[in-house]
């Protein structure tokens, strides 16, 4: 049997194509409002929608449920994403090439960089604790972690990744108002390409909810790692490209 | 909040409850000793904002500004600040009959802000009685965060006519570390309106209005936290704001502050709130965003236990205490939801005229809004099980997106149907005497006294300054002589004085 490569949603029935849409319109909850839900509903594709609930909420705005069926297919020989290019290690593993490869502790340095107070990220990937069963890159003992906090500025993160002889930053931005997690990121590259002669720059890596994995050239950095990250998939990565590195 | 007593659930010693509290004196206690012989640029602004000025960023000190302003044919304070500022005025340390006139007027002119404080206190209380309070307890405890103060008051008021009865306006993120307060009406911030005098009177006001027409008092809730913690508290008070987020130790272990600079800080802005009858919310759940929720639970109790020093040390009375505390146990965790009961109960019962901050899960908040939406329904039914005094909203987008208009509505009703279907539950809520919340809130509360003892058994004169900079708190290392911020930290000169300080300490003039 070849492989399907032309599929549609599935809803109880193999190619029924159905799917369940909530929005809100801002306009008064009546019959007009009703049939504005169901008019953007059909605008989207799915056809026959079924308006399953709507309510008021507060006198300007009318929330919808609506469930139907799209006309869409979608096509999966003409997906892209961005594969894996490394293979996943054990923690066992990641020591062991460190130590023969680079024959000393891999220096790992990380910050939330900007006005991003939000930590949860880097620590996911840094502490001990970890994340998703993994333990944090802490744990890995032929790998020094400083993790720099929250709110660090530009200056200071290329200051502490010279003064600690960083093979890898890691940054993780999770504020997205007005992009700022693309402005920081870019910030960041360009003043770690000032800093150090061309080739010398540690690893620059920035993961957060709302990076494009494929964005790298644009915004300067090695790697870019997106939601549901583990530290065994980053220390992999580390590994991969850092051991690569002194082979070239 | 209530002021009732919440009824014994647990059986805790009360030998160890009573060492808890006798450990977390002994910590605190020095920590007070530092604050009180020590003080910082930000203390120094604070006062100058109560004497009345504003659009400024001095690093006065009270004594030589007053001193120049009777020496030096200044009009008013405002004039010598902005002559200051560009470097026209020449200060010195006044002494003898310079000193004592400088120390009455400098009394005078802070006194009128503290007077202005005792004025809107009385204002809300007021308002309290003629337009009603809120209708029950869990205070409802909803977030505006667009960053223009004039998105957030429609935000706010429309939240209000949903059911709030506390408005949390979101601070933009970078504004912890800014060493001044802006000023005016703002429109621009990063996940947040900046905290300004002018953005709190006027969300103020808005709410005022709301109140009036829905019949019952809304609160106002900002954030005295970060490097301009004292100034925030004293404009929260000049602007009547009623509840203010302000943890002892969250800008030292989560901000990098320097760990004097915070603790100076923190005892200024607290007998602010002290005065201006402000309920603080304190910031446990962020322990639990780091670390686990169930290995780290006692860390939890020691922070409230630490908090509840320092506020009552600085004149805060119970109902003020908003403890914090947070419901971010992974679901996944067989029994999350006794154990959950068990530590929500231990924080009621520790603390049992106090309105405790109940926080929503946050952690474990996958992007699934679905199981999102039933794990906030849980959470809301331990608030109602537990008697929380302020319950924060959970929403299903948590970690997603800035909540939808929808998903906020679909929150609330989702607090509603619980508080309706549930919210007497706790009378008939009796945990068995040897059970496993039983059990568990013991192994809590016995946990946490463990920590208490090794802190206060590090070495040096301040042991829980020595504990902080191990690493004991979120295993974050902050040492006392790092950190931002510390360059404004200056040890009290002989004959320094702080009329803010020597008012909010003597108690008068109510």
């Amino acid at each position: 049997m070849t492989e399907k490569t032309i599929i549609r949603p599935y809803g109880d029935t193999t190619g029924d194509g159905m799917v369940q849409m909530s929005f809100t319109l801002p306009v008064p909850h009546d019959k007009v409002s009703e049939g504005a839900a169901l008019q953007l509903a059909a605008k989207m594709g799915m056809d026959p929608a079924l308006l399953v609930h709507a309510k008021a909420m507060g006198p300007d705005y009318s929330f919808f449920i609506v469930y139907g069926q799209v006309n869409h297919l979608v096509d999966l020989s003409a997906v892209q994403v961005v594969e894996r290019e490394f293979p996943l290690l054990s923690a066992k593993e990641v020591n062991t090439a460190i130590k023969r490869r680079l024959r000393r502790k891999l220096v790992v340095l990380g910050a939330c960089i900007g006005t991003d107070a939000h930590t949860v990220g880097i620590d996911a990937i840094l502490n001990i604790k970890g994340f998703a069963g993994e333990k944090g890159l802490e744990y890995y003992r032929e790998i020094k972690v400083v993790n720099l906090g929250a709110q660090v500025l530009v200056p200071e993160l290329v200051a502490a990744a010279r003064a600690e002889k960083a093979d890898a930053v890691l940054v993780s931005q999770v504020v997205t108002q007005r992009d700022a997690h693309l402005t920081n990121t870019r910030e960041m590259s360009a003043a770690f390409r000032e800093a150090y002669p061309s080739a010398r720059t540690p690893l620059l890596v920035v993961g957060g909810p709302r990076f494009d994995a494929s964005a790298t050239a644009d915004l300067g950095v090695d790697r870019i790692f997106g939601r549901g990250t583990t530290p065994g998939e980053v220390a992999s990565y580390l590994v991969h490209a850092l051991t690569s590195r002194s082979d070239g | 909040v209530s002021t009732t007593r919440h009824p014994r659930k647990l059986a805790l010693d009360p030998a160890v409850v009573r060492r808890a509290r006798t450990l977390a004196r002994q910590a605190g206690r020095p920590i007070v000793a530092l604050a009180r012989t020590h003080t910082t640029v930000s203390v120094e602004r604070a006062v100058l904002r109560l004497a009345g000025v504003s659009g400024a960023d001095p690093d006065g000190i009270a004594l030589p500004v007053w001193d120049a302003l009777l020496t030096g044919g200044h009009s008013d304070l405002t004039e010598l600040a902005q002559k200051a500022a560009t470097g026209g005025v020449e200060f010195r340390i006044p002494e003898g009959r310079d000193a004592a006139r400088a120390t009455r007027a400098a009394s005078r002119q802070v006194g009128a802000g503290i007077r202005t404080i005792d004025r809107r206190r009385q204002e809300r209380e007021r308002m309290i009685r003629r337009i009603g309070d809120a209708p029950r307890t869990p205070w409802i405890y909803l977030i505006v965060a667009t960053g223009d103060i004039y998105e957030d008051i429609p935000q706010a008021q429309a939240a209000a006519r949903e059911g709030a009865d506390v408005i949390a306006v979101i601070r933009s993120t970078g504004q912890s570390l800014l060493d001044y307060v802006p000023e005016g009406a703002t429109r621009e911030g990063y996940a947040g309106a900046y905290a300004t005098q002018e953005n709190f009177r006027l969300m103020r006001a808005a709410l005022d209005d709301v109140s009036r027409e829905l019949g019952r008092y809304v609160r106002l809730t900002n954030y005295a936290s970060g490097l301009c913690m004292p100034e925030i508290a004293t404009l929260a008070g000049l602007e009547r704001l009623d509840m203010m987020l302000n943890d002892s130790m969250y800008g030292i272990l989560f901000r990098d502050i320097n760990p004097v600079r915070t603790f100076v800080d923190q005892r200024f802005s607290r007998q602010i709130h002290a005065r201006a009858g402000i309920i603080i919310n304190t910031g446990e759940d962020n322990y639990l965003t780091t670390a686990d929720a169930v290995d780290e639970a006692h860390t939890v109790t020691v922070s409230q236990l630490l908090n509840e020093f320092f506020a009552k040390e600085a004149g805060l009375e119970n109902w003020q205490l908003g403890l914090g505390h947070a419901f971010e146990i992974n679901p996944e965790v067989p029994d999350s939801f006794r154990l959950e009961l068990a530590h929500a109960l231990l924080a009621r019962q520790l603390f049992p005229d106090a309105p405790l901050k109940w926080m929503p899960p946050t952690k474990h908040m996958t992007g699934d809004v679905f199981r999102g939406y039933l794990l906030d329904g849980f959470f809301n039914l331990v608030g109602a099980l537990t008697g929380q005094g302020i319950l924060l909203v959970g929403m299903m987008t948590e970690a997603v997106v800035t909540p939808f208009l929808s998903d906020r509505d679909l929150a609330l009703q989702n607090v509603r149907y619980v508080l309706d279907a549930a919210g007497k539950l706790h009378e008939d809520f009796h945990p068995a005497p040897n059970g496993f919340i039983n059990r568990r809130a013991n192994q809590v509360l016995g946990e946490a006294v463990d920590l208490l003892e090794r802190i206060t058994a590090e070495p040096g004169d301040t042991a829980l300054l020595s504990a902080i900079a191990d690493g004991t708190f979120g295993l974050m290392k902050r040492p006392a002589d790092a950190g931002k911020g510390f360059d404004g930290v200056v040890e009290h000169a002989p004959g320094y004085v702080n009329p803010a300080t020597d008012i909010l300490e003597g108690g008068k003039p109510r």
